[in-house]
């Protein structure tokens, strides 16, 4: 699979500065938290193992930004990025990776499993594709109950191998359920390229064989994830039914913090470097006069702030007692 | 003799097996040019090639289902779950057909197919990446089910299970990996069935799964300086089981304890303790004690990790309770 570079195009012109300032914001918080999270977990900091969504900003961001505040989303174990897009706060996501109290699942889930049903993030999971079907039962779920909400399933490239993504692509297309597939294809499934994955040319050509519209976008070019997204979400809240909507990106880390990737030739590597969605993006902004180089600095700065706050939050916040263990059990 | 590596042994296993008969093959995921998640299989796709040594795509079911085809059509493969959690997705294949097609077509599929996997918990990986499932398989009439300790034990083991004409599931343990033990340079297998005494003892009889062999073994150098005398015995295999051993450690010591990790409920320890009971009650002291994992999912901070996996204190201040 070859990835078309970022249009250069300019920003369309009906979209309005707000959500583009909003859009930059976040992939701001996604990217510098990101890396903070990795510096934490090399000192040692963090307990368990870190899958990095560095370089995989715009999707999210994008997609996101299409979403009421009401609906759902189902995240993966490359899920920080999601979550945030989704509105999670710093806080309680740098505890829950510290492993404190005040984390979003009170430490017992970690970096793979943050989760926060009050903002619609039904959970970041640790089995590959097992969001998929949860996805498509929560917008059963809305469909059932006339609520309107619809329901954005995030998972990989590797995810779309497993039987529980077809069964449940093919019952939302049966049951014309309000749910956006958005597949983050970053070209590898830890050290599997997509070639050796499938034998398709796009993943959004899987979604013919259910009978809904599959997409391809540039997932490093935050509007065309924006654009596409919003078409689809729209689809699905008026009763339209499931959309595909596949985002080619590239993971500048390895699988996990610690695998160095050799997997991938140094070229490709430096190929999406090169193609930075955030330094693309602000350019972009700057070049259209929505903002300026210093108000895209005071962003990094107001970020990098509330990001040392959270962390020092984290830091400062209780550690469970063992016995906390027993608790949290379905009553 | 040599020092190897947990990994190497079981690389080692594979390497001679697959040299031995040109019908042993692996597949799933990762294990070819990238080693695996835990390294056991590298070297083996330089060796052996793309043919051989099969990455998969993200499909659990199809790599247990192809396996087993595969096997029951003159192949010997043997596939490999990642991690004994993700064998959810692949347990139609193990527990429906592997365990069940021979019985059902009345004695005519040989399934010659190893699944390889790994389990355990203490390295904060949270709920779905750390629980010990040996019960699952062990419940299924049809399933061999082997948990070595140690690098001697996987490779003699590995190549038993290779060499095995029915389904064998095979459960390494992540933190074992990085433990070195002494393994022979000449070829050996070891046979299904065979407890290995690990420590003898007088007083209390620790009976042992996976990676809590080390424990226990910790737990009764601690209490031999308090004077008290512990057997650790490692079934290595607990389906078949070598009840035998056990029983005979129990009439000399009149104290059973199990441990694993595995949850407390329904766990493989339950069903050992109560072999030992319907057969000897009489010869204990007192009851049976499980030291396994606490009946919770297992959480990610460490502190609660620690707290719902038994650890060699817990060994240790269950024995003190059945000598007091
Ligand atoms: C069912 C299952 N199988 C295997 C794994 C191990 N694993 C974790 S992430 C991953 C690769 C996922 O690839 P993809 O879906 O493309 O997501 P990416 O990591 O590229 O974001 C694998 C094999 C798992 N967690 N769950
Ligand atoms: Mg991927």
């Amino acid at each position: 699979m070859s990835v078309q570079a970022p249009a250069s195009g300019a920003i369309p012109t009906a979209l309005d500065p707000a959500l583009l300032l909003r859009i930059h914001l976040t992939m701001v918080r996604i990217r510098q938290f990101e890396q903070r999270a990795i510096e934490l977990f090399m000192a040692g900091e963090l307990p368990g193992f870190l899958h990095s969504c560095l370089g995989q900003e715009a999707v999210p961001a994008g997609v996101c930004a299409a979403l009421r505040e009401d609906d759902y989303i189902t995240s993966t174990h490359r899920g920080h990025g999601h979550v945030i897009a989704k509105g999670l706060s710093f806080d309680r996501m740098m505890a829950e990776l510290y492993g404190r109290t005040t984390g979003y699942c009170k430490g017992k889930g970690g970096s793979m499993h943050i989760a926060d049903f009050s903002q619609g993030v039904l959970g970041a999971n640790g089995i590959v594709g097992a969001g998929i079907p949860i996805a498509t039962g929560a917008a059963l779920s809305a469909q059932m109950r006339r609520s309107g909400q619809v329901v954005v399933a995030f998972f990989g490239d590797g995810a779309t191998s497993q039987g529980a993504f077809h069964e449940a692509a093919n019952l939302a297309a049966v049951w014309n359920l309000p749910v956006v597939y958005v597949c983050e294809n970053n070209l590898y499934a830890v050290s599997t390229p997509v070639s050796r994955q499938m034998r398709v040319n796009s993943v959004a050509q899987r979604a013919a064989a259910y009978g809904f519209p599959g997409v391809t976008v540039d997932g490093n070019d935050p509007l065309a994830v924006y654009e596409a997204a919003r078409a689809a979400v729209e689809r699905a809240r008026s009763g339209g039914g499931p959309t595909l909507l596949e985002c080619r990106t590239y993971r500048w880390m390895g699988h996990y913090i610690g695998d160095p990737a050799t997997y991938r030739p140094a070229e490709e590597v430096a190929w999406w470097k090169e193609r930075d969605p955030l330094a693309l993006f602000e350019r972009k902004l700057i070049e259209t006069d929505i903002c300026s180089q210093e108000e895209i600095q005071r962003v990094h700065e107001q970020v990098r702030a509330e990001l040392e706050a959270a962390i020092e939050f984290a830091r400062q916040s209780p550690a469970p007692a063992p016995e906390d263990a027993l608790t949290d059990l379905p009553q | 003799m040599s020092q190897l590596y947990y990994r190497q042994a079981i690389r080692d296993a594979l390497r001679e097996e697959m040299r031995r008969d040109e019908r042993v093959f692996l597949l799933g995921l990762d294990i070819g040019r990238f080693g695996g998640t835990y390294k056991a299989t590298q070297g083996l796709w330089e060796e052996f090639g793309d043919e051989r040594v099969r990455d998969t795509p993200l499909s659990e079911a199809a790599i247990a289902g192809a396996a087993v085809g595969a096997a029951m059509t003159g192949m010997r493969p043997v596939a490999e779950i990642m991690y004994m959690d993700f064998i959810t997705i692949a347990l139609d294949q193990i527990a429906n057909q592997a365990a069940k097609l021979t019985y059902m077509s009345g004695g005519q599929a040989r399934i010659p197919v190893v699944f390889r996997t790994q389990e355990g918990a203490g390295r904060s990986s949270a709920a779905q990446h750390a629980q010990s499932l040996e019960a699952w398989v062990t419940h299924i009439p049809g399933l061999k089910v082997v948990l070595p300790a140690i690098p001697y034990d996987a490779k003699g083991l590995l190549k038993t299970a290779i060499r095995d004409d029915g389904p064998v599931v095979f459960i390494e343990h992540k933190l074992l990996y990085g433990v070195k033990g002494e393994v022979p340079d000449e070829e050996y297998l070891i046979p299904f069935g065979q407890a290995r005494i690990v420590r003898e003892g007088a007083d209390v009889t620790i009976v042992a799964l996976s990676r809590m062999v080390l424990k226990a073994l910790d737990a009764a150098e601690e209490l031999a300086r308090e004077g008290i005398s512990v057997e650790v015995i490692d079934p290595r295999t607990v389906v078949p089981l070598d009840l035998e051993t056990i029983l005979a450690s129990v009439h000399k010591t009149g104290r059973l304890i199990v441990t694993h990790e595995g949850y407390t409920r329904c766990g493989v320890g339950a069903e050992i303790a109560t072999q030992v009971v319907e057969h000897s009650m009489h010869a204990l002291k007192r009851p049976p004690r499980r030291v396994c994992g606490r009946n919770v999912p297992i959480p990610f901070a460490p502190v609660m990790e620690n707290y719902v996996i038994p650890q060699a204190a817990d060994l240790v201040n269950a024995v003190r309770e059945l000598m007091s």
